[in-house]
This record gives structure tokens, C-alpha cells and sequence, in this order.
């Protein structure tokens, strides 16, 4: 195994591939919180273009099955949940809610608004890296 | 191409979560506790996927930047909005007290779903609900969209 930040430096590179992927080839942001927003409205009847919808429902496929291609090239997975069951649901409305107002989350203003140099970005990243170590801190006092 | 592009670009995702381990909870919740750094246990890696992926993305832009047009055709994304208003930090603000209380957002929830149990699948049931209160509310007081 190769030493964490070397992983992490790896993996990380990946995903920006996966971002000007997206980004050269079909024009479109890589961000998560945008792509699976879109689906919601989508499924619960608001607007949208079919070809967007496609293309999202697919990003979110790749993401899905991405444990199994994974695991077949030999990688171990360890998913550690440290939150607990009311901690979760809190947790994924604020996620879900938050992002969604901010218009984006780690991947759409931290890997692709942030390397374009979008101040909205780096605004929106300063300030949710701020609000989830004090709230780590908080926890923790608890 | 199109759609063989987003699959391939989903599945590249998440395998960089993945093999960063930052599909993990524990791992990112290790990260944000900036205290550990007083007694020498804190965990630097997500910095180093961040730093990793910014560089890329990074490069892409660039390249994004000289095409008037897609690969596959279609229209670039246009310039960044510039307006720092109250939804920005707002959300943003909720955004991260959601992410510091389980160490998972929306790229990693979505990857662990098939694998992360219960407790994932309870994460990304909220979240996908909270996505929705914002689409209604959006469709009663429409505003600018996503960014």
C-alpha cells in the first residue's frame, strides 16, 4: 500500500480527470450536488432538458457502481459511519438543503469553481470548510 | 458520446474517492478536526486529494478556455457569476454543519450508497429529501439557479 497522501494525491487526480472529462467533453461542471438536484426536480416533475437529464442520471450510474469496479480490481473498501442514525438524517438535509442553496458542494465550488477561480467558489469553499470544522469541534465538546 | 462521457466521468469520480479513501467518513471527519493537530493525530489527506484534483481540474479549464465549443459539441460553461449574496454563504454555511456532523457529501454519499449500510443508505434518503424542499421552494420563489 502506497502511503496516504500519495493515495490521496492519486485519487485526487482522478477525480479533477473526471471534472475536465465532463467539462472538454460535454461542456457541463462536475458538481454533484448540481447533477443529483437535478434529478430530484426532475423525478418530481420541474423542468428539464431530456439530454441533461440523461447524462446526469448516468454520472450518478458511475458513481453508483464505482465500489464494484473497485473492489474487481482488487481495492479494499472501509466505510467507517461515526455519526449516528438522527446525526445522519440531520446531517443529509442540511447536505442536502445547503448545497443546493449555495449552489454547490465540495466537488462543484471546491474541485471545479475553486480551480477556475470562481471568488463565488472560494467563498462558498471558505465558508463551508469554516462551518464543518467548528461544528467537528462542537461535536466534540459535546 | 455524450453519455458514455458522464458514465465515464461518474465512474471516475468515484473511483477517485475511492482510492483517496475519501468515500469514508472516519477519513473526513479526520480532517476536520483541526484539533488533533495540537496532539500530533491530525489527518492531512483530504488536503492532498483537494490539491491533487485542483491541479487537473485546473488544467482542464485552461484548455476549456481556448475551445468555443464542447468536445461533443454544445456550449462551454460561461463565465462564473461574480455576486457574493446571502444564498451563497447561507448554503454554504448549512452546507459545511451538515458535512462536519458526518463526514459525508453529496460525491461520497452517492458512491458509498451501495456499500456504506444503513447508515448511508438513512444519509442519502435526507439528503436526496432536503434537495427536494429546495426544488419546491425554488419553484414557488424562482431565483437564479445552479452554478
Amino acid at each position: 500500500m502506497s502511503p496516504d497522501w500519495i493515495n490521496g494525491l492519486l485519487g485526487g487526480a482522478m477525480i479533477g480527470a473526471s471534472a475536465g472529462l465532463l467539462l472538454l467533453a460535454n461542456g457541463r461542471i462536475a458538481g454533484v450536488s448540481g447533477i443529483a438536484g437535478g434529478l430530484v426536480d426532475r423525478v418530481l416533475g420541474g423542468a428539464g432538458a431530456r439530454l441533461v437529464t440523461a447524462e446526469n442520471a448516468l454520472f450518478v450510474l458511475g458513481l453508483l457502481v464505482s465500489p464494484a469496479i473497485f473492489a474487481l480490481l482488487g481495492g479494499e473498501i472501509a466505510i467507517e459511519l461515526v455519526a449516528g442514525g438522527p446525526a445522519l438524517v440531520v446531517a443529509g438535509l442540511l447536505v442536502g438543503f445547503g448545497a443546493r442553496l449555495g449552489s454547490g458542494c465540495t466537488s462543484g465550488h471546491g474541485v471545479c469553481g475553486s480551480a477556475r477561480l470562481s471568488r463565488r467558489s472560494i467563498v462558498a469553499m471558505a465558508t463551508f470548510m469554516a462551518t464543518a470544522v467548528a461544528t467537528v469541534a462542537l461535536v466534540q465538546v459535546w | 458520446m455524450r453519455m458514455i462521457a458522464a458514465l465515464a466521468a461518474g465512474l471516475v469520480f468515484g473511483l477517485g474517492l475511492l482510492v483517496s479513501d475519501m468515500a469514508n467518513p472516519a477519513r473526513v471527519l479526520a480532517f476536520l478536526d483541526v484539533g488533533a493537530m495540537a496532539e500530533g493525530v491530525w489527518d492531512p489527506t483530504l488536503a492532498f486529494v483537494m490539491a491533487g484534483a485542483m491541479a487537473v481540474s485546473a488544467t482542464a479549464w485552461a484548455l476549456a478556455r481556448k475551445r468555443p465549443e464542447a468536445v461533443c459539441g454544445g456550449a462551454m460553461p460561461g463565465p462564473a457569476r461574480q455576486v457574493i449574496d446571502a444564498r451563497l454563504i447561507g448554503g454554504s454555511a448549512l452546507f459545511g454543519i451538515g458535512w462536519g456532523l458526518a463526514g459525508i457529501c453529496p460525491g461520497p454519499a452517492l458512491t458509498a450508497l451501495g456499500i456504506g449500510g444503513g447508515g448511508m443508505a438513512v444519509f442519502v434518503a435526507a439528503m436526496l429529501v432536503g434537495m427536494a424542499a429546495f426544488g419546491a421552494l425554488e419553484r414557488r420563489a424562482p431565483r437564479a439557479g445552479n452554478a
